[in-house]
């Protein structure tokens, strides 16, 4: 055991202490603070998946998916209050509207994802390198300016449609909208690894991912792929969008800035271009986020989560689930 | 490669000679320029406007400059992709501003500190390239990517921090009144005494404008002759090669960790030097102003002007500057004028003045979009990456004709 694994798992095993001993000592408290992580983990595992993705496929920091997260949340609002859907109770005129609202919002985020990808970074393929960077820097101005364009600085409320249904248990606090988004995004989740392992787009993703130039000459049309990679990550960040504001009920245009670093940690954490990696890495920022929050304070979250992140850089380059990848 | 061309003949030898001399005159040539800007500035301005208002504002570009240059060199140079530039710039403010203001008395030190200016410029440089060194001693060895991961989490840790511990630094608060530079009284010149030709009334900058202004001037030019001459040395043929290949550079002998860690602690000492300059100009530093928006805008201003070119960069960060600072806030108000002198109702133009400022970030926005579309190598790319590409570019050609004679 070399000494960079050594004193990670050093690192690791003091965390886990202290956070048993709180298990010991407040085990409602610390069960709670688990759901709400879980929760926030859910939501950063669905953003963190289309950053993962797409730096996989063409080695991008997408600067702007945090935006396209936020802009989902912004346009599921718009169209929930356009119906002018009943707020705060449930009933089946708010089950068909979300049914139907869910999965076109993720569509038009894809959309929007794809024509982002065709007027900013595919001109700039062979570019150098930064120069996409800075485009996806562009984008994300962009997005926040047609967002605050749209409503302004202030917070936008988003309709609260889901059953306030809730339950104790053990005096533990459990809602319906946690257990709402954690099976959301688990679904999600599974129905992308099935997309990715099982279709022949997947594959395509997979190939293009690992060499591109034998990619192309294999006969995968390199330009669908990129493109569908794209489509798919937006397809994640709007329904993402849509949870956050389905959870917390109000979004604001640079929510997507901050939950966007912290997401892209996550990829980070899991070690990037993987896919389960990005989906763990979510849950685990969110938990670790959650813990911070009420174990140290909500002003030292930040610095919590980026110096793990920095730590697990340096003690561990690939992530936690990452490969060993030889340099190109 | 080189051997057949030259023998070609001698007209093209001619030619080549003559581009390089007029690609080398680029440079100089806008050296020259920036420097007849940067004396004619504060003269014309100063008369035009009957105030010091544009000399401030070019200041506060002058240390945009600085920070481009220093970024240029991790950047530009090392070719390692640091995303959390303002970082160093918020040490080496910090370290200025409680070093020489009343904020350490009321912190549980007790003591006010007050260092000269001129020492502290060299401290806050030390501390900021140390800070560099401690970060990029364990990160350096890790493939590009993650180094940029790893400047964005210390960038985002760093202003927060300093907001933390408030104690020490007054959190949201911020440090205020912090010293002016003192030019010490056994610098005779011009500016000390009563005498006639009073350039800076006193020995106290004093909040002077045109005083900040030739001493950012000063630096720049400083900053400059020393970063030429790193790019010509022996260091900076090194960095080059690991820029263009690494591990090719390792197998050629180079320390590549060395190296590295050199241009990391270099850019980092820069952008200390001007945190320092910054704290004392603005007398008031607060967590705020060293965001990550810092880091993008400057790293925006070194890809923009062209990485590697530090004439161009210097021509990027003032462009980018003039955008960011000046066009873009004043647009509501010339879109009025505008609207007005066509004989719009008042109403209207009010209306148009809103809508143009809420549509400030989509213009930033279109702006770098559009800018690095056009041109993805930049205003001024160093000549040497120009060549590279061009040479690149002849070759495909060549592939190309080839292709269409063998068919």
């Amino acid at each position: 055991m070399s000494l960079p694994d050594f004193g990670f798992y050093v690192l690791c095993a003091t965390a886990m202490v202290l956070l048993a001993a709180q298990a010991v000592i407040h085990p409602t408290e610390f069960v709670q603070v688990f759901i709400f992580g879980l929760t926030q983990g859910s939501i950063y595992a669905l953003v963190a998946l289309g950053y993962t993705m797409v730096y996989g496929i063409i080695e991008l920091i997408n600067f702007a998916h945090g935006d396209v997260f936020t802009l989902g949340a912004y346009i599921g609002s718009a169209i929930l209050s356009f119906f002018a859907i009943s707020e705060g109770g449930f009933n089946t005129v708010n089950l068909i509207a979300l049914l139907l609202v869910f999965p076109a919002v993720m569509l038009i985020m894809g959309g929007i994802n794809v024509a982002i990808e065709r007027v900013a970074y595919r001109p700039l393929r062979n570019a150098p390198r930064l120069a996409p960077l800075i485009t996806a820097i562009g984008m994300s101005f962009f997005l926040e300016g047609v967002m605050f364009l749209w409503h302004g600085p202030a917070t936008v409320h988003f309709p609260d449609i889901l059953p306030k249904a809730a339950t104790t248990i053990a005096g533990v606090f459990f809602g319906f909208k946690d257990v709402f988004v954690v099976a959301v995004a688990a679904i999600l989740v599974a129905l992308l690894a099935i997309f990715i392992n099982r279709t022949k787009l997947g594959k395509a993703m997979r190939a293009t991912a690992q060499d591109r130039d034998a990619a192309q000459l294999m006969g995968i049309d390199i330009n669908r792929t990129i493109a569908a990679t794209f489509f798919i990550g937006a397809l994640l960040a709007g329904a993402g969008g849509m949870i956050w504001g389905l959870y917390y009920n109000t979004v604001y245009y640079q929510l997507g800035f901050r939950s966007g670093l912290i997401a892209f940690t996550a990829a980070v954490f899991g070690g990037i271009g993987n896919i389960p990696g990005a989906a763990i890495g979510g849950l685990v920022i969110g938990l670790i986020a959650a813990f911070s929050d009420s174990y140290i304070g909500s002003k030292w979250t930040q610095v919590v989560v980026f110096g793990i992140l920095i730590g697990v850089l340096v003690f561990r380059p690939t992530g936690l689930l990452g490969m060993r990848v030889p340099e190109k | 490669m080189r051997q057949p061309r030259a023998a070609a003949g001698s007209r093209s030898l001619i030619a080549r000679l003559g581009l390089r001399e007029r690609i080398r005159d680029r440079d100089q040539a806008v050296y020259g320029i920036l420097i007849i800007v940067a004396v004619l500035f504060p003269m014309v301005t100063i008369y035009a406007t009957d105030g010091t208002a544009l000399v401030s504002q070019a200041t506060r570009a002058g240390y945009f400059v600085l920070l481009a240059i220093g970024l240029n060199v991790v950047v530009g140079f090392a070719g390692l992709l640091d995303l959390g530039y303002a970082a160093f710039f918020a040490i080496g403010a910090y370290t200025y501003a409680l070093l020489a203001s009343p904020q350490l008395a009321s912190s549980p030190a007790h003591h006010a500190v007050h260092l000269p200016f001129w020492l502290m410029l060299f401290v806050a440089m030390f501390v900021a390239a140390a800070a560099g060194a401690i970060l990029g001693f364990p990160t350096l060895r890790l493939r590009g990517d993650y180094l940029a991961i790893v400047t964005l989490g210390f960038g985002e840790i760093v202003p927060q921090l300093f907001y933390n511990f408030d104690q020490w630094t007054g959190g949201i608060n911020a440090v205020g009144i912090i010293d002016q530079p003192v030019l010490p009284a056994w610098i005779q010149g011009p500016w000390s005494g009563d005498g006639p030709i009073q350039i800076v009334r006193s020995f106290n900058f004093g909040g002077d404008p045109v005083a900040f202004y030739v001493l950012i001037c000063i630096l720049i030019a400083a900053a400059v002759i020393l970063v030429s001459n790193l790019y010509r040395s022996r260091l900076g043929r090194a960095w080059m090669a690991i820029r263009e290949d690494e591990v090719a550079a390792a197998a050629m002998g180079i320390n590549t960790v060395t190296t590295k860690l050199l241009a990391f602690g270099i850019g980092a000492s820069f952008s200390g030097f001007a945190g320092a300059y910054y704290a004392a100009d603005v007398s008031l530093v607060s967590p705020d102003s060293f965001l990550f928006i810092v880091s993008i805008t400057v790293l925006v201003m070194v890809v923009l002007g062209g990485m590697g070119n530090i004439s161009g960069v210097i021509i990027g960060a003032l462009v980018l500057y003039y955008v960011v600072y000046y066009l873009i806030p004043g647009l509501p108000e010339n879109v009025k004028n505008l609207a007005n002198s066509i004989g719009l109702s008042s109403e209207t133009t009010h209306g148009l003045a809103d809508a143009t400022q809420h549509l400030n970030y989509i213009i930033y926005g279109a702006i770098l979009v559009a800018m690095m579309l056009l041109r993805p190598q930049g205003l001024l790319p160093s000549r040497i990456r120009e060549q590279e590409l061009k040479h690149a570019a002849v070759q495909e050609e060549e592939a190309a004709v080839e292709m269409e004679h063998a068919t």
